[in-house]
């Protein structure tokens, strides 16, 4: 097992490099300068030229990769805070330091004072959702899969189709409308600041968290009720049936487990969804999250914080991989590794 | 007769579903005596395990039963869930076809086996564990403590089932419910199952019922047996009885479908039965097998049939069982097999496939190697059938793969009419190379596209040949293929999903032969069919090749087919051939050892035979492992020594190309005592 996770991680390590050239080689060629990116619009061509030159960006694209490397390993000092570019970017990290992402020209601050910020604003909501959405899936994608075409199952299918099928802006809207304008219970923003308002941190989680709970367990539910029926119709839930066990003890005992093998890695992509894939629900919300920085960034065109932010994304998702392979084999004992 | 332990009563069994119902069982009634043993033999489609179902009161959302169900006194067709449990947990217990999917794949053999006792009150766990450790070594299970820890795949199949019957067992139960628990398993897996059923009924004095499809099976282990047709007991006779003098026209055709291991192709022939099982919606009035029967009399037979009783316990529903005999077709559908030429279209020569073992990551090897076919000689001459033999693991389907070019072999030569294709696979080898060599494969469900009519793949195979050209001479031949595997061409536009399992089979024949191949591989071809269907396609294939003067490499487990139609036997056993030779030298001694112990293990349709048992002990070891000496010799009851572990045996030759590999010279090996005995002085007419 020991052998199986390192040789994963190794293979993890290999995805995140492959994975890193790539994002690179898109971000500097999308149209445009990236000097005259870095810079703004506003910028006066001789400064643009100039930083061209430091920045060498007539180099081959491998050759600037390395260099970009070797910036983000700390073996190099990052060109943008040389003070000869009078960019005035400073880090108080310094210029060469392992896990330097560069300079934000959006924020105008360091890649690292932004996104961890931000990343962790996303985790935590993230997480509180994620913390709701599998144990309300589990619950009922299995009492509805346990007896298929009963009342119950179909009252849980219908809705959990309509929750799914709702976007989350339109979600998002509604319940504002409800809790926000009608009932006056809620905030309708959730900037994590207590300024305005006066509403708790945690009161303007209630409605970003329900909307992802809302919109994400309608489907888990469905894989998880799907996979609970089919093993609900295996031979060897009837022979438990016919040792004269009760029902309760058959479903818990001898179905639970073997249905979870199926949703499980399912369930685990739902984490990389609710880091990247939420933006929707930050912006209804005003919720300085991850996927909201990611959005802005793009639309400035912030290569460096574009990189960094893809490279965050990925690591999550490679780690949610790793975990559900090693989850499927302590579930799955057939394909446990000796 | 003293009180039934279980009685069924006018139980009619409906599955109700929004295309409407359709009658699966109905009107059926029958008795099982305490410490009985009840065979139900019937069919697919015959509604034997709905019948199990029914008993067990678990058919699903959509069953229906109606009746009575009545055990120890007690009509548990009306009882309560809680009441049902009871039965369920102390009374009747089961034991299923497939071990690998009656047992749950993540729970340890020991928490599947505990929870049976301690259903029961005042049964603790360390008391639970104790049972069910005692049950596993009653089911010679050896070192029950680390079976208990072990998950099902950790398990052989024969071992699973030993589990699953240990599993039924601990339940105490009166009634015990079989239902086919050897068919998939090894012949000598299977010959050792059902001792272990002999031995613990006799222990425990368990009735039982016990399903299948295979007759010998019932021979072994029933004393009384009913066939079921379409839903109705047709027949129902003690075994003896049934056996010396089947009253019933079906039950008469089904015997005369089993193959025997005292008849070749050349004494008898098959008489397969005409026609299809009707479908459960339009269930024939009167006899079920009325529209099947060569005697079916109009305004007799489809009136309802009475049971009339026959004899001591023989019981019949047939108006016209007294006759017979007469409108029985005596020769009608007699084959005359072809007889092999002298020109040699097929020879392997020293042919072997080892497959390396290994996981290499970053460098790092480790490998071991798995020789699936070692060393192989023998060849096939034009219009022969070469029979390979074995187990599951010894390689034969490996040798079919290399045969028809989906795989290579590592060494050694395979000459079809002269040229070597060992290491030329299908996609190297020219199209007269492609055509010479067809394939026929063992599951016909799997082997059609369900998306493609059932002329599409012959059509296809004459394009790709160049047979036909232009697609009115193509499709004409498709019908003329159609026509000599006897389906109608109007089943030509037909989807596979609408063509029964026999029938499918045919369709792959027809495509096999459609490139007009010297030699045709047949790989289990009727091992998933019905045996009345099985007797068809075999009468098939037989008549097709003499008319077409194909070889035939026909792969199976089955040695009562093989002694059928085969004109040369080889049996091989982890990827080597123990022994070789005619079919008659083969099923007479000399014997290598393990061609008797699989002789002895063929459950044989003749409750008056006498069969030696020998019993193979342990486990067919691993081909990555292979012994050094003799392969067969971890298992062998004739062990001489330590020779047989350290040194490969010679290949002794006997007379007419007869083959042994084995330490034992031959004189010594052929005197054994016969393996059958017949107690009687003739054989019932079958």
């Amino acid at each position: 097992m020991i052998a199986f996770i390192g040789k994963r991680l190794l293979g993890l390590v290999a995805t995140l490099l492959v994975a890193s050239f790539l994002v690179f080689a898109v971000t500097e060629f999308s149209p445009g300068n990236v000097a005259r990116k870095t810079l703004g619009p506003f910028a006066a061509q001789e400064s643009v030229d100039l930083l061209y030159q430091k920045l060498h960006l007539n180099d081959s694209l491998p050759v600037r990769y390395v260099r970009w490397l070797g910036v983000l390993t700390g073996v190099i000092a990052d060109p943008l805070q040389d003070p000869a570019l009078k960019l005035d970017f400073k880090d108080p990290r310094g210029d060469r330091y392992f896990g330097n992402f560069g300079y934000s020209t959006l924020y105008k601050l360091p890649v690292n004072d932004v996104i961890w910020n931000r990343l962790g604003n996303t985790a935590l909501l993230a997480g509180i959702s994620f913390a709701l959405i599998v144990p309300l899936s589990l619950i009922f994608g299995v009492l509805a899969g346990m007896r298929e075409g009963s009342f119950l199952d179909r009252t849980i299918s219908v809705f959990g189709i309509v929750a799914t099928s709702i976007p989350e802006f339109a979600s998002g809207v509604f319940l504002v409308a409800i809790f926000v304008v009608a009932l006056r219970l809620l905030p309708g923003t959730s900037p994590l600041t207590t300024g305005g308002g006066g509403w708790s941190i945690a009161s303007q989680f209630v409605l970003p968290v329900a909307v992802l709970v809302l919109y994400d367990s309608g489907y888990v539910v469905r894989m998880v009720r799907g996979s609970t029926a089919e093993v609900m119709n295996k031979p060897y839930i009837r022979t438990a049936v016919l040792k004269g066990l009760s029902f309760k003890t058959v479903v818990w005992r001898h179905a639970v487990r073997n249905a979870m093998i199926a949703p499980f890695t399912v369930i685990l992509l739902q984490i990389n969804f609710l880091i990247s894939g939420v933006v929707v629900t930050e912006m209804v919300f005003a919720y300085p999250g991850f996927g909201r920085m990611l959005l802005e960034a793009s639309l400035f065109g912030d290569i460096a914080l574009i990189e960094a932010a893809t490279l965050v994304a990925l690591a999550v998702a490679t780690t949610t991989q790793l975990l559900s392979d090693i989850g499927y084999a302590l579930l799955n004992p057939q394909i446990r590794v000796a | 007769m003293t009180a039934p332990l279980l009685r069924v009563e006018n139980l009619k069994v409906e599955y109700r579903s929004a295309a409407g119902s359709v009658t699966a069982i109905p009107d059926l009634s029958f008795e099982v005596a305490p410490g009985e043993s009840l065979g139900i033999v019937g069919e697919s489609g015959c509604g034997k395990s709905t019948l199990l179902m029914a008993i067990m009161g678990h058919l699903g959302s959509s069953g229906v039963a109606t009746g009575r169900v009545i055990f120890e006194g007690k009509e548990i067709s009306k009882a309560s869930p809680a009441e049902l449990r009871a039965v369920r947990s102390g009374g009747i217990a089961m034991v299923y076809q497939d071990p690998n999917a009656a047992l749950n794949p993540t729970l340890k053999i020991g928490r599947q086996l505990v929870e049976v006792p301690m259903l029961r009150a005042g049964v603790s766990p360390t008391e639970a564990t104790r049972l069910s450790e005692r049950m596993l070594a009653d089911v010679h299970l050896p070192d029950p403590a680390s079976v208990m820890e072990r998950y099902p795949h950790q398990l052989s199949g024969g071992q699973k089932q030993r589990a699953v019957i240990a599993m039924a067992l601990l339940a105490n139960p009166r009634l015990l419910l079989l239902d086919e628990p050897t068919t998939g398993l090894d012949v000598t897996v299977e010959a050792a199952v059902l001792d272990l059923i002999d031995e613990l009924r006799e222990k425990y004095g368990t009735s039982l019922i016990y399903i299948t499809h295979n007759v010998g099976v019932v021979a072994q282990v029933c004393d009384r047996v009913g066939v079921m047709y379409l839903g109705d007991l047709v027949e129902e006779a003690p075994v003896g009885a049934l056996f010396a003098s089947p009253r019933h026209p079906y039950t008469r055709r089904l015997m005369a479908c089993v193959p025997r291991l005292d008849g070749d192709k050349h004494t008898t022939s098959f008489l397969p039965i005409p026609g299809q099982p009707s479908s459960l919606r339009d269930r024939p009035a009167g006899c079920p097998f009325s529209p099947r029967c060569v005697g079916f009399t109009p305004g007799l037979c489809d009136q309802k049939v009475p049971v009339e009783e026959i004899g001591p316990n023989h019981r019949v529903r047939c108006f016209r069982h007294r006759e017979a005999e007469m409108f029985e077709p005596a020769a009608q559908d007699i084959v005359a097999p072809a007889e092999p030429r002298p020109e040699i279209v097929l020879e392997a020569q020293g042919l072997s496939k080892i497959y390396k073992l290994g996981n290499s990551f970053f460098g790092a090897k480790r490998s071991a190697a798995l020789s699936a076919n070692e060393d192989l000689n023998f060849s096939a001459k034009k219009s022969e059938i070469v029979a390979i033999v074995g187990e599951s693991g010894s390689g034969k389907s490996t040798f079919a793969r290399i045969l028809a070019g989906l795989q290579d072999a590592t060494s050694g030569k395979l000459v079809v009419l002269g040229s070597d294709i060992a290491n030329t696979t299908a996609s190297e080898r020219s199209s007269d190379q492609l055509s010479a060599v067809q394939m026929v494969f063992q599951n016909p469900d799997a082997t059609l596209n369900p998306s493609h009519s059932a002329g599409f793949p012959i059509a296809r195979a004459l394009k790709k040949f160049k047979v036909t050209h232009g697609s009115k001479e193509t499709q004409s031949r498709v019908a003329e293929l159609f026509q000599m595997v006897r389906l109608a061409p109007s089943l030509m536009r037909v989807r596979p999903g609408r063509l029964s399992g026999g029938q499918k089979q045919r369709v792959a024949i027809a495509r096999a032969f459609a490139a007009t191949p010297d030699i045709l591989v047949a790989d289990e071809p009727v091992s998933a069919l019905d045996v009345s269907v099985q007797a068809a396609i075999v009468n098939l294939l037989l008549q097709i090749q003499k008319t077409k003067g194909t070889t035939i490499v026909f792969i199976s487990h089955d040695l009562a087919l093989v002694r059928h139609l085969a004109d040369q036997v080889i049996v091989m056993y982890l990827g080597k051939v123990m022994e070789s030779g005619p079919v008659a030298a083969l099923f007479a001694p000399p014997f290598h050892p393990y061609t008797e112990a699989l002789l002895s293990a063929v459950p044989v349709p003749d409750p008056a035979a006498e069969q030696r048992h020998v019993r193979l002990s342990g486990e067919t070891p691993s081909p990555i492992n292979v012994p050094k000496g003799c392969r067969f010799a971890t298992r062998c009851p004739r062990k001489v020594g330590a020779i047989c572990d350290e040194v490969p045996p010679p290949e002794r030759k006997g007379e007419g190309g007869h083959m042994i590999l084995c330490h034992i010279p031959l004189d010594e090996l052929a005197a054994v005592a016969p393996i059958f005995q017949h107690n009687r002085s003739e054989r019932a007419p079958a």
